[in-house]
């Protein structure tokens, strides 16, 4: 049957109400009587909270309502349910300690200036390898390397590495470093929540993951003492809202994302304060804040080391990465999974061994980005695949062509592949710019490894 | 002095979320009228998931794609989505659209297939128009078959449908695990011009191919490959949130101080080249690519860099202070 929709150049479903200003996106709903909310965010890197005053902020006029860690019922939320909403620890510079609903910016801000904050300093780590080491100041309590299962690392381990390099005529290292990315969304992070009686509550939410968020979110209004160590896990909280404050989502559409808004920012503040004052509360990240405070792609540093044959074939590959996932897990352990996952690349390589570290330091919090931990993989990936070609001196399109994953290979993680079409996609690109590939390996397939049955 | 050079990087990319246990939910609703409001609980970031779930919609109800109505309101009112994230909307939620589209459809169908003297199995629809799939000169208007159903048969005409994968636990001690639906693959060419006077690096020519196993939409393919190409070369030349990584010093607060590239930054050429593999599992073979466009083009720009002048350079951004460092260096 004839395809008459699909595949076919459609225009945007919402192009044209984008480009004439007709979207609507959250910061353009208005609800009549709506506070404004502002935060206080930590002048200080590291320390613990010793005072805490918000009495002559709270006087001034147009404040509705001030919220401090005192006033979450569940202060703790994420994967990892380690990051508080609002801290009395603080482990990175702009940490939101106190958030202000008044009734216009001004008035928060003023009172942001008068809630009095004293913090007892302590020594920060910035640099994941130094945070690594033992001695090291803690980033949080536990130790600052995430630990997956007995490790402290994520580990991929596919046939025997050093049996590799052994058979290898080549070893070729190679040290690379990505350095912090910022989304830069169109649309700062925004929220606005509005209380609809009954301990109903609505939330006007730029969340890329509705149904996660909401876990998140039910999470931390739990009321429920009892349940304080279920800390952000979605399930138990899902099930028990009739007790509790019930949340509604709404979404409309999101002004760019790239990953910056898998995290919570500003819904569970705005819910906070709509639920102290009873009224509509708007909180609209500033650029600044977006830029500095919102998550980001986090650094990393990569060591790979290859036992690559005469002929190119590359029999063993090692790979220690680091990622620096600043003060809070966020998203940064799945990050590090897929990382480690993809970092052989898209060859097929016998024998593979990684340890990916997700490394906590006193910096903003990174999590996901476009290309999750894929993009540092990559990066160095094929900065190496480059490498090994100059040094071999060997066609780099060739060196990808004879490494390249084939039907039915196995990825390091044990992964059977179908639909493997890697070394068709090279010679299409190298057709298209013009590349003239010798008969070789313009004849290659992916049905098949040369020389094999 | 100004030097060029050229550099290619590959790439795979898994869609779908690693470790799985993920889930996207679809319903499909056909008014008397003929249109069809499809609910989903996905969000719209700006990538065109919309576009390409409404054409999913419209080609399985054999309806024209502005007879659709896309509806993502909010956990109240629709269907379950874990999110916008993993390169997985096309793929899951596309699933989901076509299993809630077929399943609405085939309601239309035993309406339909009395009038038509066939079985509802015989039975196709495509532009508007239900018709005998053998001999498609008998047909009746899809309009006049919703209106049927929908008032004198009095029937609802909703299909649901749902993408949902297991979860695969990760082995710790040896990583074993089921990591994707399915894997799409990337490669691309890169020429820039180095200035050796300046450090400015400029990329003159891009040529990409992805392989998105099955393109729904040709031109929103494009606009992903050209977007990730532009964010990437962002990443590889310009963007640098920690000037002075590790510490938090000197950082950027602004789009003044932040720098992204712009219109004025776009490469002169940028090629595209979609290729089709299809997945096995993915609606009409789609893979995902949302993603990866943005991770290929770094380690391009940077060995094409190499080509030029002749030196590597191991960390990204190579802005032209990093660069001018690297060549110094290269001289000494």
């Amino acid at each position: 049957m004839q395809r008459t929709v699909v595949g076919q150049r459609k225009k945007r479903y919402d192009g044209l109400a984008h480009v004439t200003g007709e979207t609507r996106f959250v910061d353009d709903v208005f609800i009549p009587g709506t506070l404004t909310v502002k935060v206080l965010r930590s002048q200080v890197v590291k320390g613990n909270i010793r005072r805490l005053d918000t009495s002559a902020a709270a006087s001034l006029p147009g404040v509705e309502g001030i919220v401090t860690h005192k006033d979450v019922p569940n202060n703790a939320f994420g994967l990892v349910p380690d990051q508080p909403v609002l801290a009395e620890t603080i482990r990175y510079r702009g940490q939101p300690i106190a958030a202000v609903a008044a009734h216009d910016e001004r008035a928060a801000l003023k009172a942001i200036d008068q809630i009095k904050v004293e913090v007892d300093e302590e020594e920060p780590v910035f640099d994941p390898q130094e945070a690594m080491k033992p001695g090291a100041p803690k980033v949080r309590p536990e130790g600052n390397c995430y630990m997956y299962g007995e490790h402290p690392c994520r580990k991929v381990v596919f046939g025997d590495v050093e049996a590799g390099f052994k058979e290898a005529d080549h070893i070729i290292e190679g040290e690379f470093r990505t350095n912090p990315v910022e989304h830069a969304p169109m649309e700062t992070q925004v929220s606005l929540a509005v209380p609809e009686g009954k301990g109903r509550l609505t939330i006007y939410t730029v969340s890329q993951s509705l149904l996660f968020h909401h876990g998140l979110l039910t999470g931390i209004l739990k009321m429920d003492k009892d349940d304080l160590r279920i800390a952000g896990l979605a399930e138990k909280a899902l099930h028990d809202w009739k007790d509790d404050v019930h949340v509604a989502f709404r979404s409309g559409t999101v002004g760019g994302s790239f990953g910056a808004k898998n995290d919570i920012h500003a819904d569970h503040v705005t819910a906070l304060l709509a639920l102290k004052t009873g009224q509509p509360v708007k909180w609209r990240w500033t650029r600044e804040e977006e830029t500095l405070y919102s998550t980001h792609r986090g650094g990393w540093h990569i060591r790979i080391r290859d036992g690559v044959k005469r002929d190119g074939r590359i029999v063993a590959r090692q790979v220690t990465s680091i990622r620096d996932a600043g003060a809070y897990s966020a998203l940064n352990t799945y990050v590090v999974d897929k990382h480690c996952f993809m970092v052989s690349g898209p060859y097929s390589i016998p024998n593979v061994y990684v340890e990916g570290y997700c490394v906590y330091t006193n910096k903003t919090p990174s999590s996901s980005m476009r290309g999750f931990g894929v993009f540092p993989a990559t990066f160095a990936c094929e900065m190496q695949m480059n490498k090994i070609a100059a040094q071999l001196k060997i066609d780099p399109w060739e060196l990808r062509l004879i490494n390249a994953y084939r039907e039915g290979d196995q990825t390091p993680t044990r992964r059977v592949l179908d639909s493997v079409y890697l070394i068709e996609t090279l010679q299409a690109c190298a057709e298209k710019a013009g590349v003239k590939l010798p008969d070789r390996l313009a004849s290659m397939t992916s049905e098949k490894r040369e020389g094999a049955a | 002095m100004k030097k060029r050079g050229v550099g290619i990087a590959a790439a795979q990319y898994p869609t779908g979320l690693a470790g799985g246990g993920d889930v996207s939910q679809a319903y499909v609703k056909v008014n008397p009228d003929g249109t069809a409001d499809l609910f989903i609980g996905s969000v719209d970031i700006g990538q065109g998931s919309k576009t390409v779930l409404a054409q999913m919609a419209a080609e399985e109800l054999g309806i024209p794609y502005e007879w659709v109505r896309v509806h993502n309101q909010g956990t109240d009112t629709s269907p379950i989505c874990f999110g916008t994230f993993a390169s997985r909307v096309t793929y899951a939620t596309g699933n989901a659209v076509v299993e809630a589209a077929r399943e609405a459809r085939s309601i239309l169908f035993e309406v339909a297939a009395p009038s038509l003297q066939a079985t509802p199995e015989a039975l196709d629809a495509a532009d508007g128009k239900i018709f005998v799939r053998d001999d498609p000169g008998r047909s009746i208007g899809f309009r006049d078959v919703a209106n049927m159903a929908n008032i004198f048969m009095k029937k609802m005409i909703v299909g649901q449908g749902l993408f949902a994968r297991d979860h695969s636990a990760t082995d710790p001690d040896t990583g074993a695990c089921d990591p994707f639906c399915t894997m799409a693959w990337a490669a691309q060419l890169v020429e820039v011009e180095v200035d050796t006077d300046t450090g400015q690096v400029e990329v003159l020519r891009m040529v990409s191919a992805f392989d998105v196993g099955g393109a729904i939409n040709p031109m929103l393919v494009e606009g992903q490959i050209e977007g990730g190409a532009v964010m990437g070369m962002g990443a590889a030349l310009m963007e640098d949130l920690y000037p002075h990584y590790p510490t938090p010093e000197g950082q950027p607060t602004n789009l003044n101080t932040y720098i992204i590239p712009t219109a004025v930054d776009i490469p002169k050429k940028m090629e595209s080249v979609i290729v089709e593999c299809p997945s096995t599992a993915g609606p009409y073979g789609a893979k995902g690519i949302g993603e990866m466009t943005a991770n290929v083009p770094a380690p391009a720009i940077v060995s094409a860099i190499h080509d030029a002048v002749g030196v590597w350079i191991d960390e990204i951004p190579v802005t032209p202070e990093r660069l001018l460092r690297a060549l110094e260096k290269a001289d000494s």
